[in-house]
């Protein structure tokens, strides 16, 4: 039987912004995209959809992308598909866009329930917009499933995962029965490149797309836990002092005797 | 709950007979929020002379729990140990360390518990006249900073970054009260099969007062040789920005910064790191931080107070020998 792999991505504002382009609507607390910079599928789902595929290159798996939000770019939300996921779902609805956490969690929650079976859900480690890392511990909990965080490789056969988990210094080796859910990290490695055909077929697949009352889902649970009361950009006012020599060798030498001026060495 | 709920509850941690450093930054935390009893939970059978160390940081109680499950990298144990507790001491706030622990556990109890949880704070605040707690954390990436107020079903659930706080002064007159609770065995889904470490010798970054650190700039795993060398010389550790790990020039273990290590020393040497907002996020503790880079509008020089501009394979081989001299003489 083919293993059942539930993908969560989210699309988020590209992190590389660069800082200088990086701006913020104080009054309505929202983050502004910089003009002509597309977003992006966050980094660590893709290390999830590559950690699918991985499992899929060595075993029959069907694998489907869900998402939540509203504003979808469809070139960019594709990118799982032509990478070789087999069907995205976009949950696409006003009511379920810039939800906090716990209700994001739960409409996720809905959207995998309705999908049917699953043995396995990957998400990333943290979305690179709130940096929260907590949509996928919330899955866990509303889904009853065990829970292994940090993945750097996960491998799935005969009904049991074997994930080895990022520790600060070095990593650990877990075992649990599907279904389950795992986060992923970088450390697991790039994800692949669309291939040319990955890119067609992905252009001939269209989403699946979900509104908010196809979930039938509780208004009470989309309120948000936390109050955003302030947003904003913090100011450095540090002022660095360029040392300059007549070459590379003097600067060297230079920046050392100017830190032991400052009794920095 | 609601109502009755007073006091702070820290989730600590403990290893090798002693307590985790941010575990007394928790403390010092709960105490500044002056909103009654300050207490603490460890896990795992903790040996008497852990709890009287937390007391003589600041605990007014603390709630040990021995099942042989908890405290030992289990989070469904721990999970249900903290909530067990968090039961019985029915907390206003109920903290944890932003650590492999607190980033798990502190959002999946506050989830069980039906409450919401604030991961990464670096401020943690009751607000003048009402009294309602309010944190603040970086979001994208260190690019902007959060200000979220809690609503008022307790407990509100707070993951606490490293250093944000001071620990107080262990005081070892202090007083407090040891209370054994009683786990309803957890359930773990789970299994550990094995733990592979890879501790460098030398200082930890964490701990280091001095850090030299490579970037992509360096161009390969070689240069590092010469980092190591400096850092070296000055007592320090050597780090590292996500694009060096990434690349598997160094273990992921020397990686700072917002998904890495966050590190507060004196002195931070940075050569060809380009000080992308999520690098920053672990260095901004730094008291001063020195960067040499090729490029004069690279954002590394705004957080910096000393640089220099060129290639590092110029600059780097005279600033070493001239430290070298420097610490020698
Ligand atoms: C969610 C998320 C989390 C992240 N977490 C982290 C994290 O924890 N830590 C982290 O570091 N990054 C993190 N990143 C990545 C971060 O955004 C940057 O991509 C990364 O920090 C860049 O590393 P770098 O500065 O080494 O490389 P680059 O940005 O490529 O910079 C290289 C620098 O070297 C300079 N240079 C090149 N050649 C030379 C030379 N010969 N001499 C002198 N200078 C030279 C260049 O001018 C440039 O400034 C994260 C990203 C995301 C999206
Ligand atoms: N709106 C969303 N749609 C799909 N997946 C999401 C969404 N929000 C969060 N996730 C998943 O949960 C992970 C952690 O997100 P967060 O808790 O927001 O940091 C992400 O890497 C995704 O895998």
């Amino acid at each position: 039987m083919a293993l059942n792999i539930v993908v969560c991505a989210k699309q988020v504002v590209d992190p590389e912004t660069p800082v200088s382009a990086f701006r913020i609507d104080a009054d309505a607390r929202r983050v502004v995209p910089a003009p002509g910079v597309p977003p992006v599928v966050n980094g660590f789902d893709e290390n999830a959809v590559e950690a699918a595929l991985r499992i899929k290159d060595g075993t029959d798996a069907a694998i489907a992308v869900v998402s939540v939000g509203s504003g979808f770019a469809m070139d960019v939300m594709k990118k799982p598909l032509s990478m070789g996921a087999d069907q995205l779902v976009l949950v696409d609805d006003e009511a379920v866009a810039d939800l906090d956490a716990a209700a994001t969690a739960y409409v996720l929650s809905r959207a995998i329930e309705r999908l049917g079976g699953y043995d396995l859900v990957l998400c990333g480690r943290q979305a690179s917009d709130w940096d929260n890392a907590q949509v996928p511990l919330g899955i866990a909990e509303t889904l009853g499933l065990p829970c292994v965080t940090m993945a750097q490789k996960v491998e799935a056969h005969n009904g049991g995962l074997v994930v080895e988990r990022v520790l600060d210094e070095g990593y650990q080796v877990v075992e649990a029965d599907m279904p389950a859910l795992v986060t992923v990290s970088n450390e697991l490695g790039e994800p692949r490149y669309p291939s040319l055909r990955g890119i067609m077929a992905a252009s001939r697949k269209s989403p699946t797309v979900w509104t908010a009352s196809d979930l039938d889902l509780d208004p009470a649970r989309l309120a948000p836990s936390l109050e955003l009361v302030d947003l904003f950009i913090p100011v450095t006012d540090r002022q660095c002092e360029m040392v300059e020599g007549e070459d590379g060798q003097d600067t060297g030498r230079r920046l050392a005797l100017r830190l032991r001026e400052e009794k920095l060495i | 709950m609601t109502g009755a709920a007073l006091g702070v509850l820290a989730a600590g941690e403990w290893t090798d007979g002693r307590l985790y450093p941010g575990t007394g930054e928790l403390l010092a935390l709960g105490r500044s929020l002056d909103c009654g009893e300050v207490s603490v939970a460890l896990l795992g059978d903790a040996p008497e002379s852990v709890c009287r160390e937390a007391v003589s940081l600041g605990a007014d109680a603390v709630y040990t729990a021995s099942h042989p499950l908890t405290g030992d990298g289990d989070a469904d144990a721990d999970v249900s140990a903290i909530a067990q507790i968090c039961g019985q001491a029915k907390p206003r706030v109920l903290l944890f360390g932003k650590t492999a622990f607190g980033a798990e556990v502190g959002p999946r109890v506050a989830f069980r518990l039906g409450v919401g949880a604030a991961q990464d704070c670096v401020a943690v605040e009751a607000e003048d006249e009402s009294g309602r707690v309010v944190v603040t954390r970086p979001v994208h990436g260190g690019n902007a900073m959060a200000r979220l107020r809690f609503p008022d079903a307790d407990p509100k659930v707070a993951i606490v970054r490293g250093k944000a706080y001071e620990p107080l002064a262990a005081d070892g007159s202090r007083r407090g009260e040891i209370r054994r609770v009683e786990l309803e065995p957890p359930v773990v889904r789970t299994r550990r099969v094995e733990t592979v470490e890879s501790r460098s010798a030398g200082v930890r970054l964490e701990d280091a007062s001095v850090v030299v650190a490579g970037g992509r700039g360096l161009g390969g795993p070689s240069p590092f040789e010469q980092l190591e060398e400096l850092a070296g010389l000055l007592g320090g550790a050597v780090g590292a920005s996500r694009a060096v790990c990434d690349a598997g020039w160094l273990d992921h273990s020397y990686q700072i910064g917002l998904t890495g290590k966050t590190i507060t020393p004196d002195l931070y040497i940075t050569v060809g790191i380009s000080g992308a907002s999520q690098h920053m996020a672990g260095c901004s503790g730094a008291r001063h931080t020195v960067a040499i880079n090729k490029d004069a509008d690279s954002n590394i020089f705004k957080a910096a107070s000393f640089g220099a501009v060129g290639d590092w394979q110029d600059i780097l081989p005279s600033f070493i020998e001239t430290i070298r001299e420097l610490v020698e003489s």
